[in-house]
């Protein structure tokens, strides 16, 4: 069976791998920019919040996946917890970092003008900073989905849903004649995923970023 | 000190308010020496006061403390008699209008939007809105429908400046804070920019206190001048034509700077001073006529209207007699006229580029009203100097009773607020 074979005749299978991949990506994402943004707006404008939130980030990013989620396990269990943890973890961390970057670089004569035309703190944070500081979180969430999409195949490891499945089974049968073609549909699906979140960034930073700002 | 007229029913401006400063003072954590020292002073309604000084004088500091965006360590704020200074910040600043260099105009949104928001926040409709935006970009003389939409940075400087403006005096403050608004524009947009300030202000009568180290713009905006030296103490304040003529001190006049006197000019109008008549006749007049104008009058010279009443010609004598029947070739064109609005230093240059020592003075449609000539100026700049020395010497025998009584207060020990480090 070569390939084209292999994917016509299983594409219902792969079909329904590839969207629950997407779902989880997308779900532990939306979960990451919030927590991430929230991290962010709580700790940037103290210099050790900040710092701490980017350096403890960063440590988690350094766990192996697959040892973040073999140490989720015993505590989570099998399936869907530990995956959608150890993906929202990850993703935090360039997100947190581009927040605190971004809500940083805002022009302080910016945040003076809209304190003394008399807007609230929260007004402020919502009506100036954070849309100002938008793009560059918006590429923090960019480069974190990337990053979730090629993680999320490791969590098959933990019999959590998606591609890996594909890709882990292929590599238990080494060997049978299926294998191959089941490692190669399982990334290549990972990769078209990923270049389709891609352009649903690039259309969203369109409709959300201010055309004042826009570069 | 009870101001009742505070509710008074506004018109369709809120016109200004007063704002009293009493012994404000900022002392900065760690740091001994007060960055504001018992600043006091009274700013009547609808005044704009210039706070003028060198860098790190104090002045913003002490403009940033009148809508609390730095809060005062010790004295009190009042604006038309009603003690701001403990009230919620932020509902005292969208009562004060606040412009800052490089206009502050959020780069994310349209410059209505910039416009509408302190309305908006304070819960206007949005027809309201949306018609006093139009109304304010008219006012700032940027075209409503041209502009509406577009992004700061799709704006000039200037023009950025003037958005930031509106924006400030959107929601009808009636005192609005400028911290060195015109700072960071090329000179001749700069220029502009305070011509339009000063009409409109005398449209709209708000309180203005007005932050700059020029003291040119200083002179030319202010109705007082508050000269500041370091921690924000006051070295004079008066008149733009009282501190030209008569500064208190040393440092002031350091900061007057060279030309004094010519600065005085650029204060006064030609419609201020006297201005002579001269005998007229106009180009319809018979020959004849202006023959025995010339006589009659008992001068050299007689000005020649034309048509419409507007200068045309110098005629001397010797012009008319080498006419010989016909005025087309005789006599010198008025090549320069000033209006009755022009400063006396406009007019001083157009007298000196004169070759006979006069201009002539137009009113509506360049309509001739009359001459200035070097005698007339002469004296009536000696009048006007001698006029605000009178003045200046009666405002500083205040403020030194002032200063006198402050000392005597600060040596009873009264008003905690130095010695907090």
């Amino acid at each position: 069976m070569d390939f084209w074979e292999y994917l016509s005749d299983r594409h219902q299978q792969l079909l329904a791998d590839a969207s629950q991949h997407a779902s989880a990506v997308l779900q532990c994402m939306v979960a990451a920019t919030l927590l991430g943004v929230l991290i962010g707006v709580v700790t940037y404008r103290s210099e050790w919040a900040g710092n701490l939130a980017t350096l403890s980030t960063s440590t988690i990013l350094t766990i192996p996946s697959l040892a973040m989620i073999g140490l989720l396990i015993p505590v989570l269990g099998l399936g869907v917890p530990p995956t959608v943890t150890a993906l929202t973890l990850y993703g935090l961390l360039p997100i947190v970092r581009n927040a605190i970057v971004g809500l940083r670089g805002v022009d302080p004569s910016l945040v003076d003008a809209a304190k003394g035309i008399g807007m609230s703190r929260p007004a402020r944070l919502l009506r100036v900073e954070l849309p100002l500081a938008w793009p560059p979180i918006l590429t923090g969430i960019r480069v974190s989905t990337q990053m979730l999409m090629g993680i999320a195949a490791i969590a098959a490891f933990a019999s959590g849903p998606g591609l890996g499945n594909e890709i882990f089974r292929g590599i238990a049968s080494l060997g049978s004649k299926n294998a191959l073609n089941q490692v190669l549909a399982g990334t290549l699906g990972i990769i078209v995923l990923a270049l389709l979140f891609d352009a649903a960034y690039v259309l969203l930073g369109r409709l959300t970023i201010s055309r004042g700002i826009r570069v | 000190m009870s101001e009742n007229d505070e509710g008074a029913a506004a018109p369709d401006h809120t016109t200004g308010a007063t704002i009293e400063l009493e012994s404000l003072t900022k002392l900065y954590p760690g740091n001994p020496q007060p960055a504001v020292e018992n600043v006091s002073m009274e700013i009547k309604a609808g005044e704009t006061v210039i706070f003028v000084g060198p860098s790190g004088c104090g002045k913003s500091t002490t403009l940033k403390m009148i809508n609390r965006l730095i809060e005062p360590s010790g004295g009190r704020i009042r604006i038309n008699g009603e003690d701001v200074t403990d009230i919620d910040p932020v509902k005292l600043r969208r009562k004060v209008g606040y412009a800052i260099q490089s206009s502050g105009l959020f780069p994310h949104m349209t410059v209505a939007q910039n416009i509408a928001l302190v309305p908006k926040m304070i819960g206007w409709s949005k027809s309201r809105i949306r018609s006093r935006v139009e109304e304010m970009l008219d006012l700032v003389g940027l075209d409503a429908g041209e502009f509406h939409g577009r992004y700061p940075r799709q704006l000039s400087g200037g023009q950025q400046q003037r958005v930031g403006v509106a924006r400030a005096l959107a929601a009808d403050p009636p005192v609005l804070l400028m911290d060195e608004p015109f700072g960071a524009v090329d000179p001749i947009t700069r220029d502009h920019l305070q011509d339009e300030l000063i009409r409109l202000q005398r449209e709209l009568h708000k309180t203005i206190v007005f932050v700059t180290h020029d003291f040119d713009e200083a002179i030319k905006i202010g109705d007082r001048i508050a000269v500041l030296r370091e921690r924000s103490h006051i070295a004079q304040f008066d008149t733009p034509e009282a501190i030209l003529t008569n500064p208190a001190d040393d440092f002031v006049s350091g900061f007057v700077g060279a030309g004094a006197a010519l600065k005085r000019l650029n204060l006064t109008r030609v419609r201020d001073v006297g201005i002579t008549d001269y005998p007229t006749v106009t180009v319809e007049d018979p020959l004849q006529h202006i023959f025995d104008r010339l006589r009659e009058s008992g001068t050299n010279e007689i000005l020649l209207l034309d048509r419409r009443g507007r200068p045309y010609k110098w005629l001397r004598r010797g012009d008319l007699m080498r006419a010989k029947g016909s005025l087309a070739r005789a006599g010198t064109l008025v090549h320069d006229t000033v209006t009755r609005d022009a400063t006396l230093r406009d007019a001083l240059e157009a007298v000196l580029t004169d070759n006979a020592g006069r201009v002539a003075v137009t009113g509506r449609r360049g309509a001739y009203e009359g001459v200035v000539d070097m005698e007339t100026l002469m004296n009536s700049v000696h009048e006007l100097l001698e006029a605000d020395r009178l003045d200046a010497l009666e405002h500083q025998h205040d403020l030194e009773e002032i200063r006198a009584a402050q000392t005597h207060t600060e040596q009873e020990g009264f008003g905690g607020v130095g010695g907090r480090a």
